[in-house]
């Protein structure tokens, strides 16, 4: 008997491709799941629009759904509505972000982008928040670089959104 | 919507979409020659965001004239003849020195900005919604170009003096951002989208700001060279050739 709550716990396996230490799930990036007769229906959302693990994110779901018993088909659809925000990351990803080195993004509850970026980002590796942007993007579109003038390293944040 | 309104809500987006794609095809021919490593970062992933900035625009026209293969954004980028895009000329010219690229993303970025604000109150939810995921991810872009329109003209003479002729030559260019797209005249009545005309008085007051205060000053003349998104400058025909041309190479090609 195929459940929601069964499907919602298999996508905790699925790593973000681009930051594979948080799921797909723990990200916010899974909206909903309905199940049909042997199917399944899983809706997602983009964090960035342009991000180009989008694809990946959709075939790995499909991958590890297909691997549950009775089900035959997974659809994967994606939604822009209500629009990813960085607020929907688990704290469970948030401190996972930070062990391996990523700041993550300072919460918003309803405050602009444009206040929060005054704020001062926190080294993850020592907590100073002495740092210094050095790039408005990174390895990624979500993340920007910085340098830390406490513990003399550079370092990742996940930028708010 | 009526059936006119959904036609003439896919020329627009199209429209929108093409003004990203070409952009983002420029942006991207810094990769591997910024002037710092950090630019190149920087612009590869801003191309990546223009792009696919372009793709939500396409999707949205193909919903609202229903699924067909003509709609298909890779059907659009790839496959559409040169003289079927409806990008403004600002977008199409060559990336020019670092200056040039510069103050050509500042103009846009603002420009931009101030039209998903409005888009983002469209009566079309579709479009508003998407507007509003845009806008959030645009923010970085402005921050990013507006920094640098400080930096550079404030920075040495010859930044100065680089960043005056870039603003020279696109500041009428720009302006074509404000003629009404293909489609518009026939969703404003209804609030679909906002008349291009009324969204120059922020614009101007916004970048005459930033650029007073980088000793910068925009030339007298402020009108468009071309009113028409039709009209195109030869250097589109390049672009596209390069951009198309894996494609078209092998269109049955699976990526």
């Amino acid at each position: 008997m195929l459940t929601r709550d069964a499907i919602w716990q298999a996508l905790e396996d699925v790593p973000d491709p681009e930051i594979p230490m948080v799921s797909l799930v723990e990200m916010g990036i899974v909206r909903d799941v309905e199940i049909g007769d042997k199917t399944v229906t899983v809706t997602i959302t983009p964090t960035f629009s342009g991000c180009p693990a989008l694809q990946v994110m959709k075939d790995e779901i499909v991958e590890r759904l297909k691997k549950e018993e009775g089900i035959s088909d997974v659809t994967v659809e994606t939604t822009y509505s209500p629009p990813w925000t960085t607020d929907w990351i688990a704290e469970t990803a948030r401190d996972k972000l930070k062990d391996f080195g990523i700041t993550p993004p300072p919460r918003l509850d309803g405050t602009a982008v444009e206040i929060v970026l005054f704020e001062p980002v926190a080294c993850p590796q020592c907590g100073s928040t002495n740092t210094s942007i050095k790039n408005n993007w990174g390895p990624t579109p979500c993340k920007t670089i910085h340098y830390c003038n406490s513990c003399n390293q550079p370092f990742e944040s996940f930028k708010p959104l | 919507m009526n059936d006119t309104q959904k036609q003439a809500l896919a020329a627009y987006l199209i429209a929108l979409g093409d003004d990203e794609l070409i952009l983002g095809h420029r942006d991207s021919e810094w990769a591997g020659h910024a002037p710092i490593l950090e630019e190149d970062i920087a612009f590869a992933n801003l191309a990546l965001d223009e792009i696919g900035h372009a793709v939500v625009w396409y999707e949205l026209a193909s919903d609202a004239t229903g699924e067909n293969p003509e709609t298909h954004p890779n059907h659009l980028a790839y496959f559409r003849d040169v003289h079927d895009f409806r990008c403004v000329q600002m977008v199409e010219l060559p990336k020019g020195d670092w200056a040039y690229t510069i103050v050509r993303q500042y103009l846009f970025d603002v420009a931009e900005r101030i039209r998903l604000t409005a888009l983002a109150q469209s009566n079309y939810p579709p479009l508003a919604e998407a507007a509003g995921k845009i806008k959030g991810e645009e923010l970085y872009h402005l921050r990013h170009s507006a920094a640098w329109v400080k930096r550079l003209g404030l920075g040495t003479a010859e930044s100065n003096i680089r960043m005056q002729h870039a603003l020279n030559e696109l500041w009428a260019l720009a302006h074509q951002l404000f003629m009404p797209l293909p489609g518009e005249n026939d969703l404003t009545p209804d609030d679909i989208v906002p008349v291009s005309a009324n969204l120059l008085p922020e614009w101007e007051a916004v970048v005459r700001t930033a650029f007073a205060e980088a000793d910068l000053t925009p030339p007298a003349a402020n009108t468009s060279p071309s009113r028409d998104r039709s009209v195109h400058t030869p250097y589109l025909i390049d672009l596209v050739t390069e951009m198309q041309k894996v494609a078209r190479l092998d269109p049955d090609a699976t990526w």
